[in-house]
């Protein structure tokens, strides 16, 4: 459902304001998304005035500066700090994207970070990843066949392998999934952005048996059909990978076996 | 989606405006924009076939400056359409769905549409030789 507005519960208030020392002569403010499943308010914006001459180059450094500095209870997912592992997806000065590759220089202004959009959000930066994962799991994403493989693995050739090049490098953070207006308005029905690339890339795969049981599964006016090609996806992944792409190579190929 | 008590993350009121989303949107409102303006258009013919004084009285509502403004809004809402229909034909065809090319033929259609309105009201107008 398209509802434009945020819930009674869920507009954002004003915060608290962390000052940096004086002795800071570099400064940068970091307004972030708090909320606090244990008080009984609605989420705030705090502001922290961060000295950048003391501080690493990326949005990630600067959120960890704050959680040992500033105030521990600061509360985010974040694991490698290299772009790999996808934790710190967020939504950094207004687009989705990792903490961790975001680059504090390349924002103008204060740095304003949210959660991930139009997700539950359990505590701060940490938003309920539930229904994207379930939906993950309904696409079966592994490789499904019929016949016995060829002594010990499933082979394919070089040229098919890179037919998975730009699919399987996706590591789930779910920028594009959450950055698509389509996906937040019927996020339960529609599979989004992510999975569906993912879905593509077992499609794509050769050594997949099953691919009509697969494409059968997306024939849907909403879990494939909701996609519009607004594009907000391909803008916004971190990895620079092209969801919209592998949603209309899905669609071809429902045009073409028809 | 159901939240329970947890509260749900900004969307449409934080995520910036871009090239991509705002040019979807364009195309939903000048679809909407279009589907109204048929209905317009529907009323003149009708007015037409009607008698010479409702042809006449519709007549004197589009010459009128507003109505020529919602003409113009039309026209350019049509090519507009028009030309994102066939961006939209080339991504189902997969083709220029990187984003280099994807903002390219963002900015193309929408200079194409403005170029084309202001050509086909300078060609109606030229046809007219001024009567209106």
């Amino acid at each position: 459902m398209v509802e434009f507005n945020l819930p009674k519960n869920s507009r954002v208030i004003k915060g608290q304001t962390h000052t940096a020392p004086d002795s800071a002569k570099n400064i940068k403010k970091f307004k972030i998304y708090r909320y606090d499943p244990d008080q009984d308010k609605n989420p705030q914006l705090d502001t922290f005035e961060i000295d950048m001459d003391n501080c690493g180059p990326m949005v990630l450094d600067a959120l960890i500066k704050i959680k040992n500095e500033m105030d521990p209870t600061l509360t985010f997912r974040r694991s490698c700090r290299e772009g790999v592992c996808g934790s710190c997806a967020m939504n950094v000065d207004g687009t989705n994207t990792l903490a961790c590759t975001k680059d504090i220089a390349d924002i103008k202004g204060d740095a304003k970070i949210y959660p991930l959009p139009h997700l539950p959000v359990i505590k701060d930066l940490v938003p309920d990843l539930s229904t994207p994962y379930a939906q993950y799991t309904s696409i079966e994403p592994w490789v499904k066949t019929d016949t016995p493989a060829q002594g010990s693995e499933r082979l394919q050739t070089q040229e098919d392998r890179e037919k998975l090049d730009g699919l399987w490098e996706c590591v789930l953070c779910f920028c594009c999934q959450t950055s698509c207006p389509s996906y937040w308005w019927n996020g339960d029905r529609y599979l989004g952005p992510a999975i569906l690339l993912q879905a593509h890339r077992w499609i794509a795969d050769s050594r997949d048996e099953k691919t009509g049981d697969r494409l059968d599964n997306l024939e849907d006016s909403f879990r494939l059909y909701r996609c519009h090609k607004i594009l907000n996806c391909t803008n916004t992944c971190p990895k620079s990978l092209n969801p919209a792409k592998a949603i209309a190579e899905t669609k071809k190929l429902l045009v073409e076996r028809m | 989606m159901s939240t329970g008590n947890r509260p749900l993350s900004p969307h449409l009121q934080v995520y910036k405006p871009q090239i991509t989303s705002v040019l979807s949107i364009f195309h939903r409102f000048t679809g909407v924009v279009l589907a109204v303006g048929a209905l317009m258009l529907a009323y003149w013919l009708n007015a037409a076939a009607y008698g010479p004084e409702a042809f006449e009285r519709t007549q004197a509502f589009l010459a009128h400056w507003f109505g020529k403004l919602l003409l113009f809004g039309w026209t350019w809402a049509l090519l507009y359409h028009l030309c994102n229909g066939i961006r939209h034909m080339f991504w189902d065809a997969c083709l220029g769905l990187e984003i280099p090319q994807v903002r390219a033929s963002g900015w193309f259609v929408c200079i194409a549409s403005v170029i084309l309105t202001l050509l086909a009201w300078t060609a109606g107008y030229g046809m007219l030789g001024g009567a209106y």
